[in-house]
């Protein structure tokens, strides 16, 4: 019996995200006395895949097969089906991002598990299975008993420390056997995002709201976010006014992220927004109005103007 | 007694909340400042229904009750009283005389195109003479067979320069006094109409109001509304069914205020605690709570009575008195409470006083509105 | 074509969350309910498609009790032509999935929020999916018709992508599927009295999660406020005793 991990790659490399997700499965199967077992799909070089045993994975199962770059949720959640009734899968742990929301409820159905999506901590008991997740967009947690013989988990980025264990991990191909007719999906066109930190990813954010005043201003952000490697964020009226791109809205409509540090340059900070930001460990806010709700939710805070303050800022990190 | 909304007069509710609250907010500021009239806006709310609420669908309205109407402009007028009164103008004084008054073809040529909201109407009573008074018309027109000839100068017309289409109360019998006027659906194109100049008010700057000149104005005969002489009865009429109208939009002025002095009392602090933790403060904000819901329910109860087809003259100006009344309180009161902050245009409220002020002068004052009830009780 | 969209009652998103019975439900006293934000511009969506042709009808479904039928008579006053209520409280998500995969049989294109957001599922359109044994597409931000194949903009880790896919299909819809709700206009409000809204009997179905309990986060410490003239020290507070720079 077993543990899987579903471990996504980017252009044959894993992230942080993967370490930690790997981390956090680890942990619950040592806990229930499991094996972890990752599972790879995708053109991964075994030095790359190794990686994982590092974090404690004890099995790699590796499918190459370009067919699954269409990213077909039906096909790719039979290979993940496949691949955890190949170990005896008693539990399976996806990202909780894009893919992972995708894979986790098909992949549930299959098993005849319980999902449970978004969790933010080991779990609680392991039998029966209770484990916490965040409600009502980050304004609550829950802790949620799950009643069938199967667990499926989607993980929240961010809110679990690596672990390093030193263990090593042996390479198994696998072939899911998913046949021709169960790919649908066909991929016309991909837009990666290059040359900038995802959001998803970013230790940092910088994010600007209405206090940026147009869409002309943002330059001195940019500039330390890029000096801080941190992603761009904005908040509604800024994506909605066309100022910056709507795949950097942050907030309960748009991107919900969990940062260790998140920069909010003019914004007043409205419970939409604060949604999609309030699991970020440190929020600092510089707003030039005092009464601004963005500073109750802030750890750190300027009341001024954000067009005085970014320079300084900019310094104080070049000095640093 | 019932005091339960319907599903679908929540529903109006909430779509005009919505519109308010996602587009009216983005730039009711500029509108006001520049005195830019809602184009946008009209024709968006228009799509939505909201120019001829209590029309009949057969003639291009939306066939909802006077309650909905209550709600509906209390919402808009939360974020733009300008807007609503050009809303208001057109629903409850131009399509409600066409749709009550009028014959088939002129219910054909006119409201259809004003209910459906492709037009805008507006409504000329006021003279340079006489604010409300509809007996006393300077204004002439002259029964020459199968026309009219129209002549004279109409002051504070709302939608005056927007509209296209007019009613228009003038004298044609001036030995018979009240009994010789009339009222006319007049085109705004037609030759021998001037406008004067845009009136740089105080408040509601984002309606265009102007003066209106006639100068031998041909209206055809088919273009009076009702019989020869009905026209200030027509007009007492529809001023007693406005009155709603503008009851409502004081309401929701004062609504607005006062959501906007609560949201700032919980926000700021004061020797180390909220404004809303000083009893001073809170006892104001329950002060506004309590005049606002008499208002309401008067709005609502003189609604219901059109609604039932029973007398509103009293309900109407009791609505509309107390309601623009308190308006006045409710405005200045939340002025007081965002102090500094309330003096200055970004916090909204400044602007709903500036508002408030119109409600109790136009479309009877709340002067004129206290010798309507008055009357009523004291009369022999 | 035919299309379902997925509609679940939800707290209004400015709602104060609160619990009861020693923290074990949702205080629903005094709430506001509205359609799920991402279902409510699934609707708005499904509604364009059909005024660009080719769409028959357009359903919404909810499993829910009586008093969600006034998001349904929303949702049909928005411009669906009929709802349909399975009359069964949500319990978890493969409740409701498993609910709704006995309706959903008949219709080309099932339209699914990316999540409620009131218990965050992610959950429900991908079940129903796996149920129905149809393809899903998760994450789409775009959705156009293109014969009898349905042209996809889904957002991916690190990018996104333009696909083709043919249906039936559940497509899982987020923040870009449509620019803003549609508000109800007075027409509508008043045909929605008169448009059907079915009631169907639940199912057997076993829930397969439940709540154990609910917190709310630790209050937060006092903002530690930096003077303006003095932003630099800000970075220095970040890096020495935040320790996140």
């Amino acid at each position: 019996m077993s543990i899987l991990v579903y471990t996504e790659n980017w252009d044959g490399k894993f992230k942080k995200l993967s370490f930690e997700l790997v981390s956090y499965a680890a942990a619950i199967a040592k806990e229930m006395g499991l094996d972890l077992t990752a599972l790879s799909i995708g053109n991964v070089a075994d030095d790359e895949l190794n990686k994982l045993g590092n974090y404690g994975a004890s099995k790699i199962l590796k499918v190459e097969n370009d067919k699954f770059n269409s990213l077909d949720n039906k096909a790719l959640s039979k290979a993940v089906v496949a691949a955890a009734e190949n170990v005896g899968a008693k539990i399976v742990v996806f990202a909780h991002n894009n893919l992972g929301k995708a894979l986790a409820p098909r992949v549930s159905v299959k098993l005849n598990a319980g999902l449970v999506s978004g969790v933010t901590e080991l779990p609680s008991s392991t039998s029966p299975f209770v484990v916490k997740k965040k409600v009502f967009t980050g304004k609550a947690f829950a802790n949620v008993k799950v009643d069938a013989e199967n667990v499926v988990l989607t993980f929240a980025q961010n809110s679990y420390e690596i672990v390093e264990t030193g263990g090593s991990a042996a390479v198994e191909a696998f072939d899911p056997q998913v046949g021709d007719a169960d790919f649908s999906t066909v991929v016309n066109e991909t837009n990666k995002i290059t040359g900038k930190v995802l959001l998803n990813d970013a230790e940092i954010v910088v994010s600007g709201g209405r206090g940026m005043k147009s869409g002309d201003n943002w330059g001195g952000l940019e500039e330390l976010a890029d000096l801080l490697n941190a992603g761009m964020a904005c908040s509604r009226p800024v994506s909605d006014e066309g100022w910056r791109s709507h795949d950097e809205h942050v907030g309960q409509t748009g991107k919900i992220i969990a940062p260790n540090l998140y920069f909010a340059f003019g914004i007043s900070g409205a419970i939409q927004h604060l949604g999609g930001v309030s699991s970020s460990k440190v929020i600092v806010a510089i707003n030039k109005d005092p009464e601004a709700p963005i500073f109750e939710a802030a750890d750190y805070g300027i009341v001024g103007d954000v067009f005085k303050v970014i320079p300084q800022l900019i310094e104080g990190v070049k000095e640093m | 007694m019932n005091f339960e909304l319907t599903e679908e007069q929540l529903m109006i509710k909430e779509a005009a909340r919505d519109y308010a609250q996602r587009e009216l907010i983005q730039d009711v500021l500029e509108r006001d400042e520049k005195g830019i009239f809602p184009t946008k806006h009209i024709k968006n709310l228009a799509d939505l229904g909201f120019m001829g609420m209590m029309v009949d669908p057969e003639y291009g309205g939306s066939g909802m009750d006077t309650i909905s109407y209550v709600l509906a402009l209390e919402e808009l007028s939360k974020i733009d009283a300008s807007t609503a009164v050009i809303i208001s103008i057109n629903n409850s004084l131009v399509c409600y005389g066409l749709n009550r008054f009028g014959t088939e073809e002129q219910k054909r040529k006119y409201l259809v195109p004003l209910a459906s909201g492709q037009i805008i109407g507006a409504f000329l009573l006021s003279e340079p003479e006489a604010g409300s008074d509809a007996s006393q018309q300077h204004t002439t027109a002259v029964d020459m067979g199968d026309h009219y000839i129209i002549n004279g100068t109409k002051n504070w017309i709302s939608n005056a320069n927007s509209a296209s289409t007019y009613l228009v109360i003038a004298q044609t019998n001036p030995e018979k006094k009240h009994k010789g006027i009339n009222a006319f659906i007049v085109e705004k194109d037609s030759p021998g109409i001037t406008l004067g100049p845009h009136e740089d008010k105080m408040g509601m700057r984002s309606s265009d109001t102007h003066s209106v000149m006639f100068s031998d104005v041909k209206v055809p005969k088919e273009n009076r509304i009702g019989e020869d002489g009905f026209g200030f009865k027509f007009a007492m009429m529809i001023l007693e069914a406005g009155r709603i109208g503008i009851a409502s939009q004081a309401l929701g002025i004062a609504q607005g205020a006062m959501e906007r002095s609560v949201a700032y009392a919980k926000e700021r602090k004061a020797f180390g605690k909220t404004l809303a933790k000083h009893q001073a403060i809170a006892f104001k904000i329950a002060d506004m709570a309590v005049k606002i819901e008499n208002a309401r329910n008067l709005c609502l109860k003189a609604a219901w009575l059109k609604d039932n087809h029973m007398p509103i003259t009293v309900a109407s100006a009791m609505a509309k008195q107390y309601a623009a009344d308190i308006a006045m309180e409710v405005t200045t009161e939340a002025v007081q409470i965002h102090g500094g902050y309330g003096y200055v245009k970004e916090y909204h409220v400044e602007r709903l006083m500036r508002e408030a002020k119109l409600t109790q002068i136009y479309e009877g004052t709340s002067e004129v509105q206290k010798i309507v009830v008055s009357r009523d009780l004291l009369k022999d | 074509m035919k299309i379902l969209v997925l509609i679940s009652n939800v707290p209004d998103t400015t709602t104060k969350i609160r619990f009861t019975g020693d923290n074990t439900a949702f205080d629903a006293a005094g709430v506001q309910w509205i359609i799920n934000p991402w279902d409510e511009l699934a609707l708005t969506r499904a509604m364009e498609l059909k005024e660009a042709g080719g769409v028959e009808k357009i359903t919404v479904a909810n499993v829910g009790e009586k008093i969600t039928e006034a998001t349904l008579r929303k949702a049909l006053a928005v411009g669906a032509d009929d709802a349909i209520r399975i009359d069964a409280p949500a319990k978890d998500a493969f409740f409701v999935a498993s609910q709704l995969s006995k309706i959903a049989g008949d219709y080309d294109l099932i339209l699914a929020g990316i999540e409620a957001s009131d218990y965050n599922g992610n959950a429900v359109g991908g079940m129903l999916a796996e149920l129905l044994d149809y393809n899903s597409v998760s994450a789409v931000s775009g959705i156009n018709m293109d014969g009898d194949k349905f042209v996809i903009n889904r957002e991916i880790d690190g990018g996104s992508q333009v696909l083709s896919v043919t249906g039936p299909l559940v497509a899982i819809v987020q923040k870009g599927i449509a620019k803003e709700p549609r508000i109800p206009a007075m027409r509508g409000i008043m045909m929605a009295r008169k448009k059907p809204l079915n009631v169907v009997e639940a199912v057997d179905a076993h829930e397969k999660t439940s709540f154990v309990n609910f917190e709310l986060p630790p209050p937060k410490a006092a903002c530690k406020m930096v003077d303006e003239e003095n932003a630099k020290e800000l970075i220095t507070l970040l890096h020495e005793e935040a320790k996140v720079l």
